[in-house]
Formats: C-alpha cells, structure tokens, sequence
C-alpha cells in the first residue's frame, strides 16, 4: 500500500540574518514519492529554505520533520544517518576540483559503504551512464561543460541510492536544450529510485511540465500550493502573473 | 582593536581544538594526513634548503668579520649555529612554510567554501573539520620542526664553506666552538618552536580558508590574511616561547 504520510513536513520556519528576516513562518508538506518544485523569484529565500530542509542552517524557530523526526533538534550522529537519506545536486554541482570525476562519484561511497574497487568502479560507471556521461571518469571538473558538470554533480548524489534527492536551480545557466536534457534527467532519476524530489527553481516552463506538486514561496513563505494546473488557475494573482511570465517568455519550440 | 584580536584568537583556538577534537573520529584519515605532509613537508624541501644555505653563508659572513676585528672569528661557527637552533631555522623556516603553504591552504580551503564544495562535504555526511582541517594541523605540526632541521643542517654547512674557503677560519676551531656552546637542548627547543609555529600555520591558514565568504575578492582575503596573521603570530609567539624556554 502506498505511503500517503507526507516525507517531510516543515513547519512554521523562520529564519533572521541580521536585521532582515529571511523565512518569515514557512510551512510546507513534502509527498512522498512525488516532485515537488519550490518556486518563487530571486532573494525570496528559495535557497535557503533548502539550506535549511538539508541542515547546513540552522532555524531560529519551527521544525523540520523527516518522517516525523525533527531534523533541527537532532543530535549529531543521528543527523548524520538521515543525511545520508538526502542527496543533493548544488547550483554548480560543488563537484571537488581537486579530483577527477570517477573519484568525485566514488568519493561519498568511499566514506560511507566499504566496497572492492572493482565493484565501485562498476557502480560509478553505471551511475555514469543513468546520467548520460559514458567513458568520462578521467576528466577533471575543469575540463567539463556546465551542464556535464551538472551531471556528475547528479552521479554523485543518487551513487547511495537516496531516498530524497534536492536540486538547487537544476537548469540555471544551461541553453534550453540542455536545460530540457536535465529536466528529462530529474524525471527519469526520480523513476529509477523511486523516491521523493525536491526543486528549487525559478523556471516555470520546467517546472510546470515535470512538477507533481508547486509550491510558491514569496516573502518568506508559501503563498500558494497545489498541482501545476491548479497554481495557473490560482485566486492570488502574484502566483498567476509569476506563472505566466514564466511560460510567456519561453519560446514554444523550447518546450 | 583589542577586542578584534582577542575575539580572533579565539577563534583561532577554537578551530585548533575542533581540529583536534575531530582526529579521534572515525574514519582516521591517514592518507590525508600523509598527502599534507608530502604538501607541507617533503615539497617545501628544495626552498628551505636554498633559504638555509644562504642564511648560514651570510650569517658566517657578517659575524666572522665582526669577530675578526677582534681576532675571535674562531668563534664564528659557534654563533652560527646557535642562532639557527634556537632562532633562525624555526623561525625562517616557519615564514616560508607559511608564505608557500599557509597561503595554499587558505586558498584551497577558501575556494571550496565559495564553491560550495564545503557544503557538499556536509551534506555527504562527512566532517569538513576531520577531513580538512585536522589532517593540515597534524602536518604542520610534524613537518614544520622536521623542515627546521634540514634549515639548521643546511645553515651549517654554508656557513661551514663560508667560514672555511672564504673567511679561512681553521676546519677544527670551527667545529671545536660548535661542540663546545651548543647544547642538545637548544635542539629541542628549537624543535619545540618550529612544532608550535606549524600548528599556528596550518589553523590559521585553514580558519582563514573556512571562514572565506564573497567569491574570488573574499579568497584573495583570506590568502592574504593567513600570511600576514601566521607571520606576526609566529613572531610574537617565539618571544613568548623564548621567554619560556630559555
């Protein structure tokens, strides 16, 4: 029977950097299993409400549950076992440019799982190739493209076969075919592992094609949530206009 | 002013203890720790060695001809080697460490945080401390007294060609003196010195490097912070610690 238990729920977030207060009460359900795209424009907090949901911020208030368990009050090594439950593929992939790219998808498995080199090197190839980079494990980062790079970067996170993978701005930076390449890439990953994924993004025309659930976060929270249709007919017109501009300025052939 | 410095050094101390603290954690990184040292140590060999010889040469010839002026140049070698052990080889040895790999190690550290190459290594579920800061702390701590060694060595010797060919001081004097004046434990203080200034490079380098924020500008910063904070710390701390030791 399906889990119909949201993954993870955020609950009246809030978050102060100095004199301005960046989430002012987020609250969100994540569904399990499904793509949930975060959207809003730039500096309404997209970014860190993802630092946050990850851990790398700690919240002045509220709570994060993954799976009922409070990921704020967590203890160390706990946090550390329900990090590993999380992948994440950075704006620019965060890939270590001190190693080559076979090194960088081997590297959180050499951490965490013990395995013969021939077997990582079977698995790093076939991480390789579910992203679509065969034959590219002696390449250093510098010697790749952005949306190559992305894609290591995406090798890297699901190696460890995570339950719930993060992207950060997945297509920014990328032309339109690649970008479409990557959005294609989230969909077919999010079916091999069957999990949970989580966007940020602020693009519309991605989003309203591969999303299951939208999110909008405006000023610090979430303003409007729902399926991609229901978010174009929505009653708040920020959210229609923030849709529409989106969509209208995205040439048809792109799509 | 006062209240910057000391909320720095705290800081300072507080990234050395967490350095430390982060070493009895599992995984033990050997082969990091192995790596920093061929970085710190073994690739630092060749300038220290071209500093050393030319420190003692000069030395040699400054002092043998202040001394000749009262016909006591025999104790040319004596001085020598006293100033390298106890002063010369931890001290030159410690700002060049710092000039060439305090500043790398900023610069790496710090490109990784604006990359955000720091942020994946958390979300990896691995330690940043453990896996790059205790490893740079351990090797400085090792390399730095090993590289002094190879400075006074070196120091020696070219003084010892200066003293002999140039100045014509007699072979035995100069070695006679030397025996005669220093004492195995200026060695060890020496060696104590240069251990302590190791720590000093690498967590200053490594704090600087951690704490980088505001892309390339914010890199070029912190190198150049950790040089010029690892060059005064090390330079205030050697009055302390001779003020302690001898």
């Amino acid at each position: 029977m399906k889990d119909e238990r949201p993954i993870l729920e955020i609950r009246n977030l809030r978050r102060t950097f100095g004199e301005q207060q960046v989430l002012k009460g987020v609250n969100l359900k994540v569904p399990r299993g499904q793509i949930t795209v975060i959207i809003g424009g730039s500096g309404c907090g997209k970014s860190v409400l993802l630092k946050h949901i990850i851990g790398l911020l700690k919240p002045d208030e509220g709570s994060i549950l993954l799976d009922g368990k409070d990921l704020v009050t967590m203890e160390p090594e706990p946090l550390k076992e329900a990090r590993m439950r999380f992948g994440m593929l950075f704006q620019d992939a965060a890939l270590f440019d001190s190693m080559n790219v076979y090194e960088n998808i081997a590297f959180p498995v050499r951490e965490h799982r013990k395995m013969k080199e021939g077997d990582l090197a079977n698995l790093v190839k076939e991480k390789l190739l579910q992203v679509g980079l065969p034959n590219t494990e002696i390449k250093y980062p510098s010697e790749l493209s952005g949306g190559m790079r992305k894609r290591v970067g995406l090798a890297r996170a699901i190696v460890l076969n995570p339950e719930i993978i993060l992207y950060d701005e997945p297509t920014t930076g990328l032309d339109p075919i690649m970008s479409h390449a990557i959005d294609d890439l989230i969909v077919a990953t999010q079916k091999a592992l069957n999990g949970t994924t989580i966007i940020i993004s602020h693009d519309i025309r991605a989003t309203v094609r591969i999303a299951n659930k939208v999110a909008m976060l405006h000023h610090g929270a979430i303003v409007a949530e729902g399926t991609p249709e229901e978010m174009m007919r929505h009653a708040n017109p920020v959210v229609r206009e923030f849709l529409e501009s989106g969509i209208t300025k995205v040439p048809t052939s792109a799509r | 002013m006062v209240t910057y410095s000391l909320v720095e050094f705290g800081g300072f101390v507080t990234t050395l203890v967490g350095g430390l603290r982060a070493l009895f954690q599992k995984p033990f990184r050997a082969n990091l720790i192995l790596k920093e040292m061929e970085s710190i140590g073994v690739n630092s060999t060749i300038i220290i060695m071209l500093t050393g010889s030319f420190t003692g040469a000069v030395l040699a010839l400054q002092s043998g001809k202040a001394f000749r002026l009262f016909n006591a140049e025999g104790l040319t070698g004596a001085v020598v080697a006293l100033s390298l052990l106890r002063e010369l080889g931890p001290v030159m040895t410690a700002l060049m460490v710092a000039a060439r790999c305090g500043s790398a190690m900023a610069a790496h550290i710090g490109t990784m945080r604006v990359t955000q190459q720091i942020d994946a290594l958390e979300v990896m579920a691995v330690n940043p401390i453990s896996y790059l800061i205790s490893p740079r702390i351990i090797a400085g701590f090792v390399m730095v007294p090993l590289l002094s060694i190879v400075f006074n060595i070196l120091g020696i010797l070219g003084a010892y060609l200066i003293s002999i060919h140039l100045l014509e001081i007699n072979e035995a004097t100069f070695f006679d003196k030397i025996q005669a004046y220093v004492k195995t434990e200026d060695l060890w203080n020496g060696f104590m010195k240069a251990a302590c200034f190791g720590v000093i490079i690498s967590v200053v380098g490594c704090r600087k490097g951690f704490l980088t924020e505001g892309g390339a500008e914010g890199v070029g910063k912190a190198t150049t912070d950790a040089v010029v904070i690892a060059s005064v710390t090390i330079l205030v701390s050697d009055y302390f610690l001779t003020a302690l030791m001898f």
